[in-house]
């Protein structure tokens, strides 16, 4: 059993109203500091197998096709066997 | 720059045309402005010359097309704007956020002459919902526009939904827009007063769209889209309502001179096309143009397409508490252009000329006289006949079976996503013929229709669209309300495929027509060519957004059989037409033949007699026939009002002529037994013929002769189909 | 009485609101700006429905730190009455003056279309006029009205009668399939402990003319005016 984690958020150049309204709550509490935020989304997945290239590459497969829309979103994974 | 303007999509002899007007070559940024501003989407070239065919004027008209939305008096003090346009490539490639941007962009055309939107409607269509690829599109789509308009506060009242082979790979995403103002807030996108300050408001810049109106909206749609895709753009709802908010402050205390939305062509388009109709020019210091990305180049900042942003032009006494008030609503606005005696648009960077150009060369564009030229199907779908067909053995069953056809089952599972109530004016609820609103401070009320039968304008596009406009009309009509005036979405293929251009051709000259007989002036619309997939054209789709008027509101009619022992009355006469029929499609899987023949002397007498009726109190029920003919029309009343009726047909008409036949000009309605009298007068009196063919009551639709169907029965099939569809269940 | 209807960014009923409050019931009202933080002089706030914020972080997450929250907390710990109606009741929620949170419907769609609501108390200000077992016609509009509360808190919610509102068939019965969003046991409505807070996902201001296609919204405000004293 591998432990797989998947972070999709909008492509760079994609406008982030999401982002946005939450940094500017943000400031408005007094967080000066946040200098910028973008919204993703957080995924947790089990993925049965121990071969971490062929899970990589699968999971890879689930993010262009599903998880992401590649058209807006970027992803990052993470596969631990 | 050879390259370089062929890529941005202009032709040789508009590079040269642009030579000749600025005296040298341009430089780029020079050449990005006139590729936006002189593509289809932007200058019209093709469509212009046979749009002026079109009749735009009328006493209640106050302002027609040239604005960015028409305008109409509707007395008491207000007016209403009204708009309709496509959003179709964007949809196809990413239907939830191509969808709600749509949205954004025709809500952002009628807030922008001062009228606060108080209504949405969306017709669409799709391919065959058996492929999951429609299935993907139609869900994102319907998302797409419930999630802006909702957060937006814009009820949804109304729309219409087709699927069609035709328009698989090529889905068309039409929306349409209606505002309410006090008659005197109406403001104009024009920069008429040297002085004045072009202000910036809203989102930043970023590289959105760029070319999305060249690229995007006027080429034909291919395997390369996929590489287009960073022209998609998400939607930010909950700026455009604050930007709703600040700009209907900043109108009501009087504080613009003019307001234009950034749409298509972006910055360049609002800079040129106020200045231009302001009779003005206007420095701009591209500079200042808050940003979202680093490292744009000015080209990029003046072609950005990016959503939410308005363009307003005040006085420098009143900049001050413009600005202010965006800082209220949370808005940024950046003041960042003068307007100028003259006509040259000038940008600044850096205090350095980049970019000096006459402002009408840009917003006027070049213009086409395109050849057409018939096309060899029309003859050969004409020549068939329908009718020769044999007749279904089981009648109910061929109405069960229309019933849970895409085309004609219940759209509730698209509206009940949408907010539909919102504002407290939707007093007549999805579902019925039109959408109608009340209208607060006035004893009138709005009813509001889209239309258009595809297949009768693939069949004969003249003939097609005068159906369109009769349809509309008849909608509108059937809830009490007077027809007048309309706006438009010319959804067609590429228009320099001369058989592509001759439909649009023939049907802008129905569309003319129709609107002569109907005395409905066309205030303003949208074209949208190079509607193809692969090289195959969509059907001409030619829809019409109709805006009806009720004198008293509380006139107005439903569709349904909501009450029992009602006379039950067909208005109009049937003849055995099938040509582009539902009943043609469902039962035989053809489309083919002629469309219904309209005769429009009977058509204005059956609105005329609606809406008389309905204000006289006659009517308790009223239904446009239209998809599936009377037998649908008569099994919907029933299943919206969960009452049956027992029915005989007169006349000698076989069958399925007099069940399924989709002629023009007729109305079912329901009278209360005691308002028979009144009714057959007054259709005496306009010369509509009139048959009595039973009651309403009891549980079941009972045509004798021919079908008998329990209205739970009907009831399940019409009001589950499409989710079943949807889901992917086959039929 | 003098009802004041807050306006975040983003509340988009809050016209309706104010509509209903002046023209049909004939009170005094006026708009309050999220930024204020004076609320006196009000008898009753109305947190209105709509998108504040776009609902772009969790429905009501960004408006419950509005300025004017925090006087609306004062108030209504000082007994003034306080309504929200979906957006404002999710903003009450994630203020903490009512008990739960909202998830997403659970069929993941925006819905609008009227619903049955059944009344559970009559011993609220909101619901004063109404009998217990009253069922009344309503429109919901909401993409986020699964309400969920866990069953220790729900149990001291019944117990001090804060469940209001139910969801219901049009005879009255509680039924899964008359459940339209997946709430926990079909709550539509819940009062704070005092009962001068009320938060409800159905919109009493679009079922409050006939013309609108329902009166019974009427019931809740008529209540309050009455409980107040106020003849209507």
């Amino acid at each position: 059993m591998a432990r797989a984690r998947v972070y999709i958020t909008l492509k760079e150049g994609i406008s982030d109203p999401q982002g946005k309204t939450v940094l500017r709550a943000l400031k408005s509490l007094g967080y000066d500091e946040v200098a910028d935020l973008r919204v993703g989304k957080y995924m947790e997945l089990e993925l049965d197998g121990e071969d971490k290239g062929k899970l990589e590459s699968r999971l890879g497969e689930m993010s262009e096709k599903l998880l992401a829309n590649p058209i807006i979103e970027d992803y990052r994974m993470e596969v631990e066997v | 720059m050879p390259e370089l303007f062929e890529e941005l999509g202009l032709k040789r002899d508009e590079y040269d045309s642009i030579c000749e007007i600025l005296g040298r070559e341009p430089n780029k940024v020079e050449l990005g402005m006139y590729s936006v501003m002189w593509s289809e989407h932007c200058s019209y070239k093709s469509s212009k010359e046979q749009l002026r065919k079109l009749p735009t004027e009328g006493p209640r008209i106050l302002m027609g097309p040239g604005e960015n939305a028409g305008v109409v008096d509707i007395g008491d003090g207000f007016a209403v704007v009204f708009k309709l346009e496509s959003h179709n490539h964007p949809s196809a490639v990413e239907p939830f956020q191509g969808a709600a941007t749509g949205v954004g962009g025709i809500v952002r055309d009628i807030f922008t002459m001062g009228a606060r939107p108080i209504a949405s409607l969306d017709p669409l269509r799709f391919g065959s919902l058996e492929s999951p690829r429609t299935r993907y599109l139609f869900d994102g789509v319907v998302a797409g526009i419930a999630s802006y308009g909702n957060c937006l506060g814009i009820p949804t009242v109304a729309g219409d939904l087709y699927f069609e082979e035709a328009y698989e790979e090529n889905p068309l995403i039409n929306v349409m827009c209606l505002g309410i103002m006090p008659r005197e807030r109406l403001i104009l996108g024009r920069a008429s007063e040297p002085g004045s300050i072009g202000v910036l408001i809203g989102s930043s810049t970023g590289r959105d769209g760029i070319g999305g109106v060249s690229v995007l909206a006027s080429q034909e749609f291919d395997e390369t889209s996929a590489a287009k895709r960073p022209s998609v753009q998400v939607g930010d709802p909950f700026t455009e309502k604050l930007e709703i908010e600040a700009c209907l402050e900043m109108l009501d205390k009087g504080l613009l001179l003019g307001l234009q939305d950034l749409g298509g062509a972006g910055l360049t388009c609002a800079t040129c096309e106020t200045a231009e109709r302001g009779g003005c020019g206007m420095d701009v210091d591209v500079g200042k143009v808050p940003l979202r990305e680093p490292g744009m180049e000015p080209i990029e900042i003046m072609m950005s397409e990016s959503q939410e942003r308005m363009w307003a032009l005040t006085s420098p006494d009143n900049l001050d508490e413009v600005l202010g008030i965006c800082e209220k609503w949370g808005l940024d606005a950046t003041p960042l252009a003068t307007v100028t005696e003259g006509d040259r648009l000038r940008l600044f960077l850096d205090g350095v000329v980049i970019a000096d150009v006459p402002a009408s060369s840009l917003a006027q564009g070049p213009e086409y006289h395109r050849p057409a030229e018939k096309p060899a199907y029309i003859d050969k779908v004409q020549s068939a006949d329908p009718g020769a067909l044999p007749a279904p053995d089981d009648l109910g069953a061929a109405l069960m079976d229309l019933l849970g056809s895409p085309n004609i089952c219940s759209r509730r599972w698209v509206w009940e996503q949408y907010d539909h109530m919102v504002r407290l004016n939707t007093v007549l609820l999805p579902g019925g013929d039109a959408g109608v609103l009340r209208v607060m401070g006035s004893s009138k009320g709005i009813a509001l229709s889209c239309d258009c039968n595809g297949r009768f304008c693939y069949l004969d596009p003249n003939l097609g669209t005068q159906i369109a406009v009769a349809e509309s009309g008849r909608n509108v009509a059937c809830t009490g309300a007077t027809p007048v005036a309309l706006t438009n979405c010319l959804n067609f293929g590429n228009p320099e495929k001369p058989t592509i251009f001759w439909q649009f051709v023939q049907s802008v000259e129905g569309l003319a027509e129709a609107c002569r007989q109907l005395d409905t002036p066309v205030v303003g619309g949208n074209v949208s060519f190079y509607n193809e997939s692969f090289g195959e054209a969509i059907y001409p789709t030619p829809v019409i957004g109709m805006l009806g008027i009720l004198e008293d509101v509380r006139a107005r009619v439903g569709s349904a059989f909501s009450r029992e022992g009602d006379h039950v009355v067909l208005l109009g006469d049937t003849a055995a037409e099938f040509g582009g029929s539902e009943y043609l499609k469902v039962l035989h899987g053809k489309v083919e033949g002629k469309p219904p023949a309209l005769d429009w002397e009977a058509e204005k007498a059956l609105q005329k007699c609606l809406v008389r009726a309905a204000g006289a109190g006659a009517l308790a029920s009223a239904h446009d026939l239209s998809e599936g003919g009377l037998a649908v029309a008569l099994a919907e009343c029933c299943v919206q009002g969960g009452t049956g009726a027992h029915l005989e047909l007169p006349g000698t008409l076989p069958a399925p002529a007099a069940l399924f036949s989709e002629s023009q000009s007729r109305a079912v309605v329901s009278v209360p037994a005691q308002r028979l009298a009144d009714l057959e007068d007054i259709a005496a009196e306009l010369d509509v013929p009139l048959h009595i063919l039973g009651t309403t009551g009891g549980t079941s639709l009972e045509i004798k002769g021919m079908l008998e169907l329990g209205v739970d029965e009907m009831s399940e099939v019409y009001d589950t189909s499409l989710e079943k569809l949807i889901a992917g269940a086959t039929r | 009485m003098r009802f004041g209807v807050v306006v975040f960014p983003g509340s988009n009923c809050d016209h309706d609101c104010f509509y209903v409050l002046e023209h049909v019931l004939g009170q005094q009202v006026s708009y309050v700006w999220h930024g204020d933080t004076d609320v006196s002089g009000y008898d009753c706030l109305v947190l209105p429905g709509g998108f504040s914020y776009g609902d772009y972080l969790r429905t009501g997450a960004v408006a419950r730190f509005s300025p004017v929250m925090g006087a609306i907390e004062r108030f209504a710990n000082a007994g003034g009455y306080v309504i929200g109606i979906c957006n404002g009741f999710q903003i009450l929620l994630e203020a903490g003056l009512l008990p739960g949170a909202m998830m997403r419907n659970t069929g993941l769609k925006f819905i609008c279309r009227f619903v049955d609501i059944r009344v559970e108390t009559s011993s609220t200000p909101w619901t004063s006029s109404a009998s217990v077992g009253q069922v009344l016609s309503a429109p919901i509009a909401h993409n986020e009205g699964n309400y969920q509360v866990d069953t220790m808190q729900l149990e001291e919610m019944k117990r001090h009668g804060q469940v209001v509102f139910r969801y219901c068939s049009p005879e009255g019965s509680v039924l899964p399939e008359f459940n339209p969003n997946g709430a926990t046991e079909a709550i539509a409505g819940v009062c704070s402990i005092e009962g001068n807070v009320l938060g409800m996902m159905p919109h009493p201001e679009r079922a409050s003319e006939a013309e609108m296609g329902s009166e019974d919204g009427l019931v809740v405000w008529r209540s309050l005016l009455t409980h107040c004293g106020v003849n209507v």
